[in-house]
């Protein structure tokens, strides 16, 4: 018998950084990727308008959209494109963070009902009687109980949108623990922890991260209903939302006030959207090419 | 082969509840019905069957994924069955191994292929990281991969290279047997012949043992010692493999081998067998062959054949040899 | 067949969208499926064989992949150029198509006799009572037992083999001319198999049609093909009758296969190998594709892409130092 046979070692050309050139060549991901990027630098550069966003200047008051006031002022006299940047920083904030919030208590408790039976029927039945009420009045009612601030907001939101994100992480879980590189693992002796942390959990993440854009999507439209409501960040500091609250009175003679903010708002759920639809189409694998 | 098996299979039963019967009730699915055979040291066995035969099962249940419900399995000496299942299977797990049919769903594509490698030995413990890495080179290099594929990721190898990538996977703890379910039905032909002859080279060099599944026989004739054919979930026929390819008994045996179409394009093939594999929710009475069986007689419609023995070595479930 | 063929693929070069630009999936391709005639395709996986027969019924998705070169004559008609509307009165009528999964290919919600009745409604503008009567007749042809009955069932409770069975029936509804079949028994048993590649031998001599054959599997080819193209990796590499083809192959690659092919008779040896693996579709490969795995390879083979060349009348051989030994080209 001859000795072990080494078919030619050639391997194929290294196929590195695949995910992301094939996202740079999504179109819709292109697009939403500056639009989000652009948001988050205005943001972040508020500070450079220098005017304190809370600062009244009553000489000011009501100016329309000039050189001078780039979006107008409003009752206080106070500066509406330094409102609307900081309220960038707000309104950003708080979708990322309830985005990873919910994101991650949804993908631990989505892969523990798929990883442990016993877990699973009562933890989904719960999750069915949350998601029974629409997530903006379930958010409603805990910011009502929680007292109105920006934490509450944050967290109420997060609660809400756990449920979905739970569904999400619990069927794909399903799916990837069948697997034959679970099974493999399986075999092996690999402890429950390992199968989902090592396994499951970075296999079932792709969906879920294309949810997360739009939970960041839907958290700045959420505040925006909720300050609206009353029981969203509370004023002096600014929120897209609580900008265009308090603009509602002067809806007629001063339009600017309400409408920069809800452009702010539009553009950054916008390119939330197109960006969570290119990582969807290309992370999916049912939507992949031959 | 006089040596002591290290597999030892009796009478093993598997039944799987599912939801199917009349009326959307829960029945039971006979998946395996009273299985015997053994392995040796250095053997490969070969189980062969067509779909829902039970062979993948069979399989599953060898390396602890299922427990039956029946009969008792005994590795290298230690009962996997009953109450020394849990103490049974960690005394031998890292002495098995498993080789699946799709080397894209074997791999965890979030892993480095050297992580995938170096799993097994993780889970056991033991080893630094750097002896881990430097098993893990030897075992590229022992598979016939570069030694810096380990860096990469399974979506940058083919689907034959993944293929030896889960063989060096299976090799990382120096098992003594493997399970290879359809380990080349997924790869084409050029491939499949380079993944045998590295299963053949690596057990002549570890003494492994193989219970190959498969359902091309004729890729089984190539590495296997003896065969087992299953029908149905159950043993028809066992024999070393030269008896049963030139002299099969069993009817399936023969209508099988029959089927399988060759690069002849002279050869007169006998009558096609009509019918298809019973469902295992209401099989058969007596001989679950007997549906299709061009030799039936009527206690095949009665009576279930017992495996026996008709020549040293070989097995055969059949009224016909009784 | 000194005849003008049915169909006539000259010169066929296909590409794909990827996402590191245009990968070639077929490059000139050429070959006749003569009337009545059994053609069998075989290759390996990126051979192009699917390719080729999708390219005959311009299946392809619109957007990524387009046809760089090449005409398909049908009928006084070259088929990439036809219209949109003369492709869908081809499809199905003159050309009809068999596919791997029949597990997938039906559709659930509806029953055997709406999935027949649905072409010949369409193609030959049967009422619902005439198609259905119809519909019976051809499970009668694709021997189905208890036909009246069954048509009425669902899918779900067919077997793999007994779709398959329908799916053929629905194929052959408007009586093509030519019958394609993409690997249809890879996802079947053996025995249900050989009653499948029985089923198809009997059809095609009963309706007259041509069938073109797509399979991996070269013992299937053997035994139900007349005419065999092997591909590799996008190109036609041999063309030959069945029996030149198993006896006296001439492409290297042709070889190969046939030896990587375990025995079910004679000795049992060590399998050969082919060393390597099958390029990459996005793979360039200068010369012969072949030549990187090839035991004959030269210089020439390395560099200079070979032509297709008759060795005899019905035998052509794309290899350099093969066909040059012969005094060919």
């Amino acid at each position: 018998m001859t000795d072990v046979v080494i078919a030619a070692p050639i391997l194929a050309p290294r196929k590195r950084f695949q995910l992301i050139r094939r996202l740079l060549a999504h179109r819709s991901f292109r697009i939403g990727i500056v639009l989000v990027t652009v948001l988050a630098i205005a943001a972040i550069l508020a500070p450079l308008t220098g005017i304190e966003p809370s600062a009244m200047r009553v000489r000011f008051r009501f100016r329309p959209p000039s050189p001078e006031f780039l979006m107008g002022s409003d009752n206080f006299g106070r500066d509406i494109l330094t409102r609307v940047l900081y309220g960038a920083r707000v309104s950003l904030w708080i979708g990322l963070v309830v985005a990873l919030l919910s994101g991650i208590v949804g993908a631990v408790i989505g892969v523990f009902a798929a990883q442990f039976r016993a877990f699973d029927a009562p933890v989904m039945r719960l999750m069915d009687a949350m998601m029974s009420f629409p997530a903006i009045l379930l958010a409603l009612g805990i910011t009502a109980a929680l007292g109105p601030r920006m934490e509450s907001v944050i967290i109420a939101l997060s609660v809400a949108y756990v449920p979905a994100g739970v569904r999400i992480v619990r069927a794909s879980a399903l799916v990837v623990r069948e697997l034959d590189y679970v099974q493999a693992a399986r075999i092996a002796g690999a402890s429950n922890a390992r199968i989902m942390f090592h396994h499951i959990l970075p296999n079932s993440f792709g969906p879920l991260l294309v949810h997360m854009t739009f939970v960041f999507a839907y958290s700045i439209l959420a505040e925006a209903a909720l300050s609206f409501l009353g029981v969203g960040v509370q004023p002096p500091t600014p929120s897209w939302g609580n900008i265009i609250a308090e603009g509602r009175d002067f809806a007629t003679e001063a339009w600017w006030i309400m409408v920069f903010p809800g452009i702010g708002i539009s553009l950054a759920a916008l390119g939330l959207n197109l960006l969570g639809d290119g990582l969807r189409d290309v992370l999916d694998p049912r939507l992949k090419g031959a | 082969m006089a040596a002591e098996p290290i597999i030892e299979v009796r009478d093993l039963d598997m039944a799987f509840p599912v939801r199917g019967g009349p009326g959307g009730k829960t029945v039971i699915q006979q998946v395996l019905h009273k299985l015997n055979f053994d392995i040796a040291p250095g053997e490969t066995l070969g189980l062969v069957g067509e779909s829902g035969s039970g062979k993948s099962t069979a399989g599953r249940i060898l390396v602890g994924l299922y427990e039956p419900t029946g009969g008792s399995v005994k590795l290298f000496g230690q009962s996997i069955t009953g109450a020394q299942r849990q103490h049974g299977l960690a005394a031998v797990r890292s002495r098995l191994q498993f080789v699946f049919q799709d080397p894209h769903a074997a791999l965890n594509p979030r892993m480095r292929v050297g992580d995938s490698i170096a799993e097994p030995i993780a889970i056991a413990g033991g080893r630094t990281r750097r002896d881990r890495a430097d098993r893990v080179r030897e075992l590229l290099e022992m598979v016939g991969l570069p030694r810096d594929g380990a860096e990469r990721f399974p979506h940058e190898f083919s689907g034959g290279q993944r293929q030896r990538i889960v063989i060096a996977r299976a090799l990382a703890l120096q098992p003594g047997f493997i399970v290879c379910d359809e380990p080349v039905s997924a790869l084409d032909v050029s491939i499949q012949a380079q993944i045998v002859n590295l299963l053949m080279d690596l057990q002549q060099k570890f003494g492994l043992s193989y219970l190959f599944i498969a359902h091309d026989l004729a890729v089984v004739r190539a590495i296997a010692h003896r065969v087992a054919v299953l029908y149905a979930g159950s043993i028809v026929e066992v024999a070393p493999k030269d008896e049963l390819y030139g002299d099969p008994q069993h009817p399936y045996t023969r209508a099988l081998l029959d089927a399988v179409p060759r690069a002849d394009p002279d050869r007169v093939r006998g009558p096609v067998l009509g019918g298809e594999v019973p469902s295992l929710l209401a099989p058969p009475p007596g001989c679950r062959f007997h549906t299709r069986c061009p030799h039936v007689m009527p206690r095949c419609r009665t009576d279930i054949p017992a495996l026996r023995v008709t020549t040293p070595g070989r097995h055969v479930a059949c009224h016909l040899y009784a | 067949m000194a005849s003008e063929p049915l169909v006539s693929i000259e010169n066929l070069t296909v590409q794909f969208r990827t996402d590191r630009g245009w990968a070639t999936a077929t490059e000139s391709v050429s070959f006749d499926i003569g009337d009545g005639d059994c053609l069998g395709v075989v290759g390996e996986s990126g051979s192009g064989k699917s390719v080729t027969a999708l390219s005959i019924l311009r299946l392809h998705a619109r957007g990524t992949s387009r046809f760089n070169s090449g005409t398909i004559r049908y009928d006084g008609r070259d088929l990439l150029r036809a219209s949109e509307r003369d492709m869908r009165a081809i499809r199905g009528r003159d050309i009809a198509m068999v596919f791997q999964d029949p597990m997938s290919s039906l559709n659930p919600v509806l029953t055997i006799c709406d999935q027949i009745s649905e072409t010949l409604m369409l193609h030959r503008g049967l009422s619902r009572i005439e198609a259905r009567k119809r519909a019976i007749e051809l499970l009668d042809l694709v021997r189905i037992a208890d036909a009246a009955r069954r048509v009425d069932e669902y899918p779900h409770r067919f077997s793999g083999g007994m779709r398959q069975r329908v799916m053929i029936a629905i194929a052959i509804a408007c009586r093509p001319r030519l019958l394609i079949a993409d690997e249809p028994t890879t996802a079947l048993d053996v025995t249900i198999q050989a009653q499948i590649l029985e089923l198809l031998r009997d059809l095609r001599t009963e309706l007259n049609m041509a069938v073109m054959l797509i399979s991996h599997d070269l013992g299937v080819i053997a035994e139900f093909a007349r005419r065999v193209v092997v591909m590799y990796a996008g190109r036609v590499v041999e063309d030959a009758p069945v029996d030149v083809l198993f006896r006296k192959a001439m492409h290297p690659y042709t070889e190969g296969l046939m030896a990587s092919m375990p025995a079910l008779d004679g000795p049992v040896r060590r399998l050969y190998s082919i060393p390597g693996r099958i390029p990459d579709i996005n793979e360039q490969v200068a010369g012969c594709r072949f030549s990187p795995r090839c035991g004959h390879a030269e210089a020439v083979c390395l560099t200079a892409m070979p032509d297709l060349v008759p060795v005899s009348p019905d035998h052509r051989v794309r290899c350099a130092p093969r066909t040059r030994t012969t005094g060919a080209g």
